[in-house]
C-alpha cells in the first residue's frame, strides 16, 4: 500500500493549480477531469518537472519535495515512469536502445529476465532493432510504455497515452495495460478526459475540475456521488458493479450476467462463462416502483431494493437522487414530484427497474 | 609559376588557424547556444544581437577594436603581456582570438537552432528515466542536434578560411605568423603575381565548395525527427 500526500500551489500562465490531498495508491488510480483542469500540470508536479513554489509531496516515507525546508529532489532520482502524451522516443536510438536509456541509469543492477518479460509483455520481442520512425503510433506507444516500465518505477505516471491514438489503436493497447497490471503491480496515476478508455482497469479516481481535487476515492463511490454530475458530465453518474458473465443466451441473443445474488440480462456480448465484466448503470437509467410490476414492462432487469436515503440535487432542482441498497449501494435519479408522488422513505422496500445497462468501456 | 619553391606556409597556417578557431568556438559556443535556447532571460535579444554583429559589421570595425583590446595597452592585451611577457596582437594567439569573434554567428546560430527545435520535452523524457541534465545533453540532445554540429563547424571552419579584413587588422601579413591565405592572395595580386594569386584563389574556392556540398549532402541524409 503507497501512501501519497501531495499539496501544491502553482501558478501557470492564467491558470492557477492548488491541490491538497492525501490518497493510497495502489493498482490503478485514474486522475479525470475536463480539459484544462490542471491534470497534467498535477501530473509534472509529482514528476518534479514542475516545481511548485508552495509544495509539499511525499510517498510512504519518502519526501520528495517540502519547500517549507527547501527539500526538492529532482525527476531522475525520484524513480517514476512517466508515459508522455505523444509517445516521446529516442530518434537515434533503436527499440532496444530506447528500451535500455532508462534501465542503464535507474536500474542497472536488474537481470535479463526482467528485461525479457517485459518486451514479451508488451509485444516487443521483433521489434527490438526498429527504429521509431518505423513504427506505428500503437507501437511506439508500447515501448515508451515498457522504456518506463523497466526502470521498476515505485510510481508510473501516465499523461492520457492514448489520446493520440485511433479506436482502434486503442483498443489494441488496452490487453497490454490490463497484463502489465496483473503481472507487474506497480501503482499507475492515469491522467485522462475520456475515462471510457479505461474505466474498466480503474480502482480509485481522483476527480479535478479548475485547478483543485474535488473528490477522491474508490471508482464506484465517486461516480455514484450525487453532487458530482456537474463536474462528471451527468452521464457518468451511476453506478459501477464487477458481474461475472454466467451463460450466453442463444435463443434470445442476451448474455446472462450474475452480480452477487442478483441475475442481469445484456445484449450479447462476445465473452465467455466466468469472464469479469465491469459493467455501469446510469443513476438517469432506473426507474423506480413500489409495486412489483416486472411482468407488466418491457424492463428486463428489475431488482428488489432498500432506500438508504435521499439525497436532493445540487444543480437541478427538479431532480432528486436515490441512493438504494441492492447489497450494495445503486443510485437513482427520479423528479421530486415523483418522490413525493410515490411518498418514497428511508428504509423502504422499493423495485428497481434498470432501462439500459452498459459496458464499462462501451461508456460515452 | 614554379610549383617547386611554391610556398605552402601560408595555406598550413590557414588551415592551422581555422582548425584552432572551430575548436574554441565549439568549446564557447556550445554554451552560448544552448542557453540562449533554453533560457527565458528577458534580456535574450540583447545576446542574440550582440553574437549577429560579425554578420553585419565590417570586418574592418571589428578588426579595429580588438586590436584596441588586444594591443599592448588593451584591457585583454596588457594583463596577457604582463603574464607571458608576449604581445597579442600581431600574433597566431591573437588571431585565434580575433576569428572566434568573427566566426561566432557561424557557429552559435547553426547550434541554436538545433537546439531550439529539439525543445525541451525530450530531455524531460530523459530527466525522467534518471539521466542528469548533463547527461541528457550529452545522450540526447547532442546526438539529436548532430546536424546542427557539422553545419556549425563546416561553416565555422570555412568562414575562418576566407577572413581577411579582421586578419589584416589585428594580425598584419607576417609570414609564418601571421600570414594567411587571403593576404597572401592580396599580396600576389598587388604584385601583378596572377599566376599564383590564381592558383591560390581556385585552391579556395573549390575547397571551400566541396567542403559546403559535403555538409549539404550529409544533412540531407541524416533525418532526425522526434517522434
Amino acid at each position: 500500500m503507497n501512501l501519497l500526500s501531495a499539496k501544491f500551489k502553482i501558478v501557470l500562465g492564467d491558470f492557477k493549480l492548488n491541490v491538497d490531498i492525501e490518497t493510497p495508491v495502489h493498482g490503478f488510480t485514474v486522475l479525470f477531469g475536463p480539459s484544462g483542469s490542471g491534470k497534467t500540470s498535477f501530473l509534472r508536479c509529482i514528476s518534479g518537472l514542475e516545481r511548485a513554489p508552495e509544495g509539499f509531496l511525499q510517498i510512504n516515507e519518502e519526501i520528495w519535495q517540502d519547500e517549507s525546508r527547501k527539500i526538492f529532489i529532482p525527476p531522475n532520482k525520484r524513480n517514476i515512469g512517466y508515459v508522455f502524451q505523444e509517445m516521446r522516443l529516442f530518434p537515434h536510438l533503436n527499440v532496444e536502445g530506447n528500451l535500455r536509456y532508462g534501465l542503464k541509469r535507474l536500474a542497472p543492477e536488474i537481470d535479463d529476465s526482467l528485461f525479457s518479460q517485459i518486451v514479451e509483455i508488451m509485444g516487443l520481442v521483433s521489434f527490438l532493432s526498429r527504429y521509431p520512425r518505423n513504427l506505428s503510433g500503437g507501437e511506439k506507444q508500447r515501448v515508451a510504455l515498457a522504456r518506463a516500465l523497466l526502470t521498476r518505477p515505485r510510481l508510473l505516471l501516465m499523461d492520457e497515452p492514448l489520446a493520440a491514438l485511433d479506436m482502434r489503436r486503442k483498443q489494441e493497447i488496452l490487453p497490454y495495460f490490463q497484463r502489465m497490471q496483473s503481472e507487474l503491480n506497480i501503482p499507475i496515476l492515469y491522467v485522462t478526459h475520456s475515462l471510457n478508455e479505461v474505466l474498466q482497469l480503474v480502482d480509485t479516481m481522483l476527480l479535478m475540475d479548475q485547478g483543485k481535487v474535488i473528490a477522491a476515492g474508490p471508482v464506484e463511490e465517486v461516480l455514484s456521488h450525487p453532487h458530482l454530475g456537474q463536474h462528471l458530465g451527468h452521464k457518468l453518474v451511476g453506478t459501477i458493479l464487477d458481474t461475472t458473465v454466467v451463460r450466453q443466451d442463444e435463443e434470445f441473443q442476451l448474455t446472462v450476467l450474475k452480480f452477487n445474488s442478483h441475475t442481469l440480462y445484456v445484449p450479447r456480448r462476445e465473452v465467455s462463462p466466468g469472464d469479469k465484466l465491469r459493467i455501469h448503470i446510469r443513476a438517469e437509467d432506473i426507474i423506480l416502483s413500489i409495486e412489483p410490476i416486472a411482468n407488466k414492462t418491457s424492463v428486463l432487469n428489475v431488482l428488489p431494493a432498500k432506500v438508504i436515503k435521499t439525497i436532493p440535487s445540487d444543480d437541478d432542482k427538479c431532480k432528486v437522487s436515490v441512493k438504494l441498497d441492492i447489497g450494495c449501494s445503486i443510485l437513482a435519479t427520479i423528479t421530486r414530484k415523483s418522490l413525493s408522488h410515490l411518498n418514497i422513505k428511508s428504509g423502504q422496500n422499493i423495485f428497481a427497474h434498470i432501462k439500459a445497462i452498459r459496458m464499462a468501456h462501451e461508456l460515452n | 609559376m614554379d610549383i617547386s619553391n611554391f610556398n605552402y606556409q601560408p595555406i598550413i597556417l590557414t588551415l592551422q588557424l581555422a582548425a584552432s578557431t572551430v575548436i574554441v568556438l565549439l568549446v564557447i559556443g556550445i554554451p552560448i547556444s544552448w542557453w540562449l535556447a533554453h533560457t527565458k532571460n528577458r534580456f535574450r535579444p540583447v545576446f542574440e544581437a550582440v553574437v549577429a554583429l560579425p554578420l553585419v559589421l565590417p570586418p574592418t570595425v571589428l578588426g579595429f577594436y580588438l586590436l584596441i583590446l588586444l594591443g599592448p595597452n588593451g584591457w585583454i592585451g596588457k594583463p596577457v603581456e604582463a603574464l607571458s611577457g608576449s604581445h597579442l596582437s600581431f600574433s597566431f594567439t591573437g588571431l585565434v582570438i580575433a576569428s572566434t569573434f568573427y566566426s561566432l554567428p557561424f557557429v552559435v546560430q547553426p547550434l541554436y537552432n538545433a537546439f531550439d527545435s529539439i525543445g525541451k520535452v525530450p530531455l524531460e523524457v530523459a530527466w525522467t528515466l534518471g539521466a542528469s541534465k548533463w547527461d541528457a545533453f550529452w545522450t540526447v540532445a547532442s546526438p539529436m542536434a548532430l546536424r546542427g554540429y557539422i553545419t556549425a563547424i563546416v561553416l565555422g571552419f570555412a568562414h575562418t578560411l576566407g577572413e581577411f579584413g579582421v586578419v589584416l587588422m589585428v594580425g598584419g601579413s607576417i609570414p609564418g605568423k601571421t600570414k594567411v591565405l587571403s593576404i597572401e592572395i592580396y599580396d600576389r595580386v598587388e604584385t601583378l603575381d596572377y599566376a599564383h594569386a590564381h592558383f591560390l584563389s581556385a585552391g579556395l574556392l573549390s575547397f571551400t565548395f566541396l567542403v559546403l556540398f559535403i555538409v549539404y549532402y550529409i544533412n540531407k541524409k541524416l533525418p532526425v525527427n522526434f517522434s
